[in-house]
């Protein structure tokens, strides 16, 4: 695991950037209501890297397609809430506003990169199709700006890379692609669905190195969605988690790791393998599996699997507790009457 | 890719020739012979048995026809006067290829068309009916569908002719009888392909860099659709031959179906054999053009 | 967040036994590939349509001739070409043979190479279709050729060369399609096992000792099952189809037997006058296709992996 200082250099101003409030999405399936996003509030500054983590079911990529509007029109229903950009509520604008935000002020990187190119298309045209549409280029000069963008995602040979097929490039590399596309209108925002899951470690690094590089040069404030801590460590500012279709907790990344104040966050880092850590301290996985979202439970979702539950946790909801301007967490334990309780050794123990 | 297509090539002449070989040894296995007219005497008959080089041990019949076929040579037919199969089959041919050809330029486009709208408004009104003509079109057959057209747009209402071939009047019913068959057959590939394609990560990403609908489906999604659409040729080219046959009996069209039939029924070994050889090349070469249509279009196997 | 309205005492703090963690019903339940394939299907109104359809057809085809008192074969040159009446629900035809009877005849037929090219597939296809997947190398290589040559061969021509070795009939029919009706059944299992194979939990398996034998059955063809129904389901129309085709042209089942072709092609003859002799077979075969493509379709639908989400 990368040493957590990643970030904590570049100072992100207080300027919000994006704000999402009380988001509620549910989908229409055959089986019945699925309701992917129960209660998400976030929100994103200029300059930051807010990593949004959570399990497989947990809501997250909904919450990023969300933000987009990626969403299959046809069974998804707004359930409530709002996401708030540059003055504006992006659930109320048509679709033909949302197509100049969309690749122009907010850009998204996808997981898997052996799929997200065209395949019988060259790269070239595929970078140049965003330059020509937002920005109007001419061919030549948004033929230019390709090869620039490919220079600065890492990309040997632009020039003749251009003319070639994404099955011509190896994973990391038609990631990089993805990334150069993304970025080529300047977006204000990236949002990176799990966008290292898919590649092995080395090339992680790497692609890591570059979304830091690029924050450092452009500015760009990064969404990253993840269920690693590792890259949640090495790269963000602040992070929300999010567990059941709620985010449960947020703060800033030395809150989380050092200071964290939920149990489903206990074991998250409880369960990630430290190499310097006492080995005597058992590896502790988090038992079960995440809740249905077809009949979602009524309290916190996270009672089944933790265990400090208490009865009051699976009826009801808690409220979020502030621990300080950047932190706060939603949990009965918090609650004055419940009993006071030690987080895991481990945790404490991880500096 | 030059590898890719000889290849090909190799296994078409071996099937082509496992075909010719299982042919001959079939139709001399035929229950008649040829010239199996009374009026015959038996010294006529051996005469023409010798003529024909009927006579002789079936390997060496064997040997002689294969040398001829490679040869182009079909040998000549018993039936018709003693006419060259080979020159029958290019008489009758034309007149089947017309009828085929028409068939597909009527069905392809309407097909295309079924396929795409219903793939863009899936579950919609318009995905179903499509669906539904698409499914109907391939479960009632030709030899349904053709009779009832010459009943009822042939005999009861005059407006086209229904037998024969006299004018390209009368190639509009059987092209279109084979041109439902047609747009069924396209409509469905096309849906699913389209389908398929829709949901790819590629799309969404092409949505996501803020291109407008009509963007995203014409420059990303139609291109990887169609090209699959290859495929579809083999089977159209199956269905329309076999469907010839049938129109072609049902509408009294000298073609080859025609001509197949026939030669069955009164044992004429020779263009038994040169129309199965012909039918063989055909679907054989079917495979082989798609084969190599495919490696062009679809840049993952021409550059890879 | 809302605020919660209710007093809350101290027992709602009390931590919860290990009893309450019912972990399976917080998770929900997790819906097998069957159950939400069959949970599919029953939305496809089209194909549930089909499956009554066909099961109508098949009672039909083996109730029907005990509820009418004549043989198909019973010829009575007085009682020729009389319409639809209560006694003749499809009339006669020219030799004074009941057509409903020799309608129903006909299905059987077809439902009986429906059966036979399903057996085919299943015995002969999907067999060779595994070993060649499984064992690759040499030997696949072998028997793709077969494959391909048999491929080659359009299905018409073998039928109609088996046919002129064999006397017309159901015989020939069922020969031809025991030799051709399963390349793509063959083709298909292939694919599918040349892919499960290389898969992870393949190689689990054979870390954990387990013979190839025991792989094909307990692993690999289960994975494949849904692809089989899906696959038969396709060639059963279209061993259907082909047959009707040989006997319209005269090169299937013979008289006096009754195939649904034959039937069409002798109502065909008879469309000036008598047309009703066509629209009967005629549209009970075409309600057979229709609903064998509706069912097919409903079921591939239903059973193919990509769809669930």
């Amino acid at each position: 695991m990368a040493a957590l200082n990643g970030n904590a250099n570049v100072e992100p101003n207080d300027d919000v950037l994006l704000e999402v409030k009380d988001l509620r999405i549910s989908f229409s399936t055959y089986a019945g209501e699925v309701q992917a996003i129960r209660d998400a509030s976030f929100n994103l500054r200029r300059g930051e890297t807010l990593a949004i983590v959570g399990e497989s079911g947990s809501g997250k990529s909904v919450t990023a397609r969300s933000i987009m509007r990626l969403n299959p029109e046809a069974n998804t229903i707004v359930r409530g809430g709002e996401i708030l950009f540059d003055g504006r509520d992006i659930l109320q604008l048509s679709e033909k506003q949302m197509q100049s935000v969309r690749g122009r002020r907010i850009a998204m990187v996808f997981q898997d990169p052996m799929t997200s190119l065209d395949p019988t298309m060259r790269i070239g045209p595929q970078i140049m199709e965003s330059l020509k549409k937002h920005l109007g280029m001419s061919g030549n000069r948004a033929k230019e700006r390709a090869i620039e963008l490919l220079k600065l995602v890492g990309i040997p040979s632009p020039e003749d890379r251009m003319r070639q097929y994404p099955h011509q490039f190896s994973g990391g590399m038609r990631q990089r692609v993805v990334i150069a596309i993304a970025l080529s209108c300047d977006p204000e925002i990236l949002i990176a669905d799990e966008p290292t899951t898919a590649l092995d470690v080395t090339i992680q690094a790497q692609i890591l190195e570059l979304f830091r590089e690029l924050q450092e040069r452009i500015g760009t404030s990064i969404i990253l969605i993840t269920h690693d801590l590792g890259v949640v460590a090495s790269t963000a500012h602040r992070v929300a988690v999010m567990y059941g279709g709620k985010i449960i907790e947020t703060g800033t990344l030395r809150d989380i790791f050092y200071n964290p104040q939920m149990p489903y966050t206990w074991g998250l880092l409880a369960s990630i393998p430290l190499p310097t850590a006492d080995r005597s301290l058992e590896l502790i996985p988090i038992p079960g599996s995440p809740p249905s979202a077809l009949d979602p439970p009524k309290g916190c979702p996270f009672t089944a699997r933790c265990p400090y539950a208490m009865r009051i946790c699976a009826e009801e909801m808690p409220e979020f507790t502030r621990f300080s301007d950047e932190h706060r967490a939603a949990c009965w334990l918090h609650h004055q009457m419940a009993p006071n309780v030690e987080p895991p050794a481990r945790i404490g123990g991880t500096r | 890719m030059l590898r890719y297509v000889a290849r090909r090539l190799v296994i078409m002449f071996v099937t082509l020739f496992v075909i010719i070989t299982v042919t001959f040894f079939i139709s001399k296995a035929l229950p008649g012979t040829p010239f199996a007219d009374d009026k015959l005497t038996p010294q006529s008959r051996e005469v023409l048995f010798a003529k024909y080089g009927l006579d002789q041990p079936l390997i060496v019949q064997y040997a002689k026809y294969m040398l001829q076929v490679a040869q182009g040579n079909l040998g000549d037919s018993f039936y018709f006067e003693s006419r060259p199969v080979t020159q029958i089959i290019l008489e009758q041919a034309p007149v089947s290829a017309f009828i085929g050809i028409q068939a597909v330029i009527m069905g392809l486009i309407p097909g295309l068309i079924f396929g795409v709208a219903a793939a863009l408004r899936h579950n919609s009104v318009i995905d179903y009916t499509a669906t539904a003509i698409a499914v109907a079109g391939i479960s009632v057959p030709s030899f349904v569908l053709a009779p009832i057209m010459q009943y009822w747009i042939g005999f009861k209402w005059g407006l086209l002719p229904i037998a024969f071939f006299d004018s390209w009047a009368h190639s509009i019913m059987p092209s279109v009888a084979l041109a439902v068959f047609v747009v069924a057959i396209v409509a469905r590939y096309v849906r699913s392909e389209m389908l398929e394609v829709l949901g790819q990560d590629y799309v969404t990403l092409a949505k996501a860099k803020g291109l407008t609908y009509v963007a995203v489906v014409g420059r990303h999604v139609l291109r990887n659709s169609l090209i699959p659409l290859v495929t579809v040729l083999l089977p159209l080219v199956v269905g329309i031959v076999t469907g010839s046959i049938v129109i072609e009996q049902i509408f009294a069209i000298p073609g080859i179906g025609t001509l197949f039939v026939q030669s069955i029924q009164v044992n004429d070994y020779a263009t038994i054999l040169g129309t199965t050889i012909f039918y063989s090349t055909f679907f054989i070469l079917a495979f082989l053009v798609q084969d190599i249509l495919y490696a062009i279009i679809d840049p993952r196997i021409r550059v890879a | 967040m809302e605020t919660s309205q209710r007093q809350l005492t101290p027992e709602l703090f009390e931590p919860v036994g290990e009893d309450f963690k019912d972990y399976e019903r917080i998770a929900g339940p997790s819906i097998g590939f069957w159950r939400d394939s069959w949970q599919r299907f029953k939305k496809n109104k089209a194909s549930l349509i089909g499956l009554v359809v066909i099961i109508a057809l098949i009672v039909t085809a083996y109730v029907a001739p005990l509820l009418v008192p004549y043989s198909p074969y019973a010829q009575d040159m007085t009682r020729g070409y009389l319409g639809t009446s209560a006694e003749h629900l499809m009339g006669t035809d020219k030799f004074g043979r009941d057509m409903f009877v020799r309608v129903w005849e006909g299905m059987r037929v077809s439902l009986y190479i429906a059966l036979l090219a399903a057996f085919f597939d299943l015995v002969i296809g999907v067999p060779f279709g595994a070993v060649s997947g499984l064992l690759g190398g040499k030997v696949d290589g072998v028997m793709q050729r077969i494959i391909e040559v048999l491929n080659g061969i359009p299905n018409l021509v073998i039928a109609i060369l088996v046919m002129l070795v064999l006397n017309p009939g159901i015989v020939t029919i069922s020969v031809a399609i025991g030799i051709a009706g399963w390349t793509s059944m063959a083709r298909i299992i292939r694919g599918r096992v040349m892919q499960l194979r290389d898969q992870e939990f393949t190689l689990a398996a054979r870390s954990l000792g387990a013979g190839r034998r025991r792989i094909l059955t307990k692993h690999l063809l289960p994975n494949s099952l849904g692809l089989i129904i899906i696959t038969l389901m396709l060639t059963i129309p279209s061993a259907i189809f082909y047959e009707a085709v040989l006997s319209f042209i005269g090169l299937g089942i013979q008289v006096p037997k009754a195939s649904l072709g034959s039937l069409i092609n002798d109502g065909y003859q008879e469309l000036r006058f008598h047309s009703y002799l066509l629209w009967f077979p005629a549209a009970v075969f075409s309600l057979l296709m229709l609903s064998f493509n509706l069912l097919a379709d409903g079921l591939r639908d239903a059973l193919d992996p990509r769809m669930r989400k």
